[in-house]
């Protein structure tokens, strides 16, 4: 059962709570394959958006989940607000807080803040996203989405391509699929890899081919260009040259194995135009499983005793 | 101390009569679908759809129905939501539609359930049939079918049991004090 009132990362949950999250969301899951796609749950209540960073598709996700539950959402637009006059997050926070939100969904560029904004409000902070730590939804909708395709977690292998320094897609689920028993496979160029990170129980591999090898889930990311200081690759062509997801490469991954994306996806950088739209792909999946999804996130964080 | 208020042949007899009343009303079963609400009430209506077929020599579509997400006490209870499977087998435009549920308490659950059907379709008429009446209601609502009538207190706790093929159905009523 869902013991916090926040959603900070996946580090701070048990597998069991992860399972609950999974389950009701499979039930929000029918709910958007029905005709009428909005439920009552969520009447009277207000989920207000606070991103400083830019996001058109996690913003947009969140949005209609909390609709489709009948939340109210309001974006608080950072660009055109009181932020650029000068006042404080916990100030915008507290305001936000004053103005009857019951849900602030938060990301920004450094890592932490959804966790100070935590500490400062008592209504429920649901990160969207904090610098490179985590990203909590994308992994419990990876989750979800693999669930889907493979049944179980436990001994499946994932190989995760790509910026892993950068990514807090790649720390999420790094956390998540660890947690849930399956093996996490890292390929990335050596500049690219953090270090110590096998201490997450994970297996660092620097070429793709050996790295894909008898995969179920491939999943490359998208190589974060606005995050990169120089240097750290020669070329986006060299990079897609040597680690690029391509439908031969796939072919050393197993038979029944699938292609994710977080998105946006760069095509032709970190994965091949075709790939990303053929059989294997269920990178638009991932998108419709994003949704219900957060539902379920907001939905629990709901019921659980402030 | 639990007090046994219905034994397994008690339940099939109740169970029995209600499937007569459902078709004599009903005038039939054509037109009909019998939905049950999660969890107690599944088993009950597939339970009644045998009877029912058994005695019409037809078939009868059976669902059942997660009224989680439209609960009203979210805030206020002290488990968290469990959510199952709604599954609505056939159009309800037009039906008659039985909800089925094992006790029929405070009339919330009904509500709720009555609030998720209709996003289903616009059934013709809704009715309700129940194993157990234990009166407290707190809303209009009332059973067009039921097994047996048993006062409690609001107190109390009423456990029913009913499994598939089993032959150790039954409910018990738990006082509340």
């Amino acid at each position: 059962m869902i013991r916090s009132k926040d959603l900070l990362g996946i580090k701070e949950l048990t597998p069991e709570e992860i399972y609950h999250i999974l389950d009701t969301a499979s039930g929000f899951r029918d709910v958007l394959r029905r005709d009428i796609k909005k439920v009552p749950p969520l009447r009277g209540k207000t989920v207000v958006s606070l991103f400083f960073e830019p996001s058109t598709r996690t913003k947009t996700s969140f949005a209609l989940a909390s609709k489709r539950m009948s939340a109210d959402f309001v974006n608080f637009s950072v660009s055109t607000s009181s932020v650029v006059k000068g006042e404080t997050i916990k100030d915008t926070a507290l305001t936000i807080q004053a103005l009857g939100a019951d849900f602030v969904v938060v990301r920004h560029g450094s890592s932490g803040v959804p966790h100070l904004l935590s500490k400062i409000l008592d209504i429920s902070v649901i990160n969207a996203g904090d610098g490179a730590n985590e990203h909590p939804t994308q992994a419990l909708l990876d989750l979800f989405t693999i669930q889907a395709h493979k049944k179980k977690f436990k001994d499946l292998t994932v190989a995760i391509i790509g910026d892993i320094t950068h990514s807090r897609v790649a720390k999420s689920n790094i956390y998540a699929l660890t947690k849930m028993g399956a093996k996490v496979r890292l390929i990335c160029p050596p500049t690219l890899m953090p270090a110590e990170v096998e201490k997450l129980g994970v297996t660092v591999f620097h070429s793709i081919e050996e790295g894909i090898k008898k995969a179920d889930v491939v999943m490359p990311l998208r190589l974060q260009l606005e995050r990169q200081r120089k240097g750290f690759l020669p070329s986006v062509e060299e990079y897609f040259r040597l680690y690029g997801v391509t439908t031969d490469r796939m072919k050393l991954a197993k038979e029944s194995a699938i292609v994710m994306h977080p998105g946006p996806m760069n095509r032709g950088v970190e994965i091949e135009s075709a790939l990303a739209d053929g059989p294997k792909s269920v990178i638009l999946e991932q998108v419709t499983n994003g949704l219900a999804v957060r539902m379920a996130v907001l939905y629990l964080l709901a019921g659980v005793k402030k | 101390m639990p007090k046994n208020i219905l034994d397994h042949n008690d339940i099939k007899r109740a169970i029995r009569r209600m499937a007569h009343e459902i078709i004599e009303k009903n005038k039939g079963i054509e037109n009909l679908c019998l939905v049950g609400i999660q969890k107690g009430g599944v088993i009950l209506a597939t339970q009644l759809a045998s009877q029912i077929e058994s005695i019409e020599n037809g078939i009868i579509d059976v669902g059942t129905l997660d009224i989680t997400f439209y609960r009203d006490d979210i805030n206020t209870k002290e488990e968290q939501p469990v959510v199952n499977r709604t599954e609505i087998p056939c159009n309800i435009d037009g039906k008659t539609v039985i909800l089925v549920d094992d006790v029929l308490f405070t009339g919330r659950s009904i509500r709720a359930a009555m609030d998720a059907l209709v996003d289903f379709g616009r059934p013709a008429q809704i009715q309700l049939a129940v194993l157990i009446d234990r009166g407290h209601r707190e809303l209009p609502i009332r059973a067009d079918y039921a097994g047996k009538n048993i006062p409690t207190a609001f107190s109390d706790l009423i456990e029913v049991s009913l499994e598939d093929d089993s032959i150790e159905n039954k409910a018990v009523l738990i006082n509340g004090d």
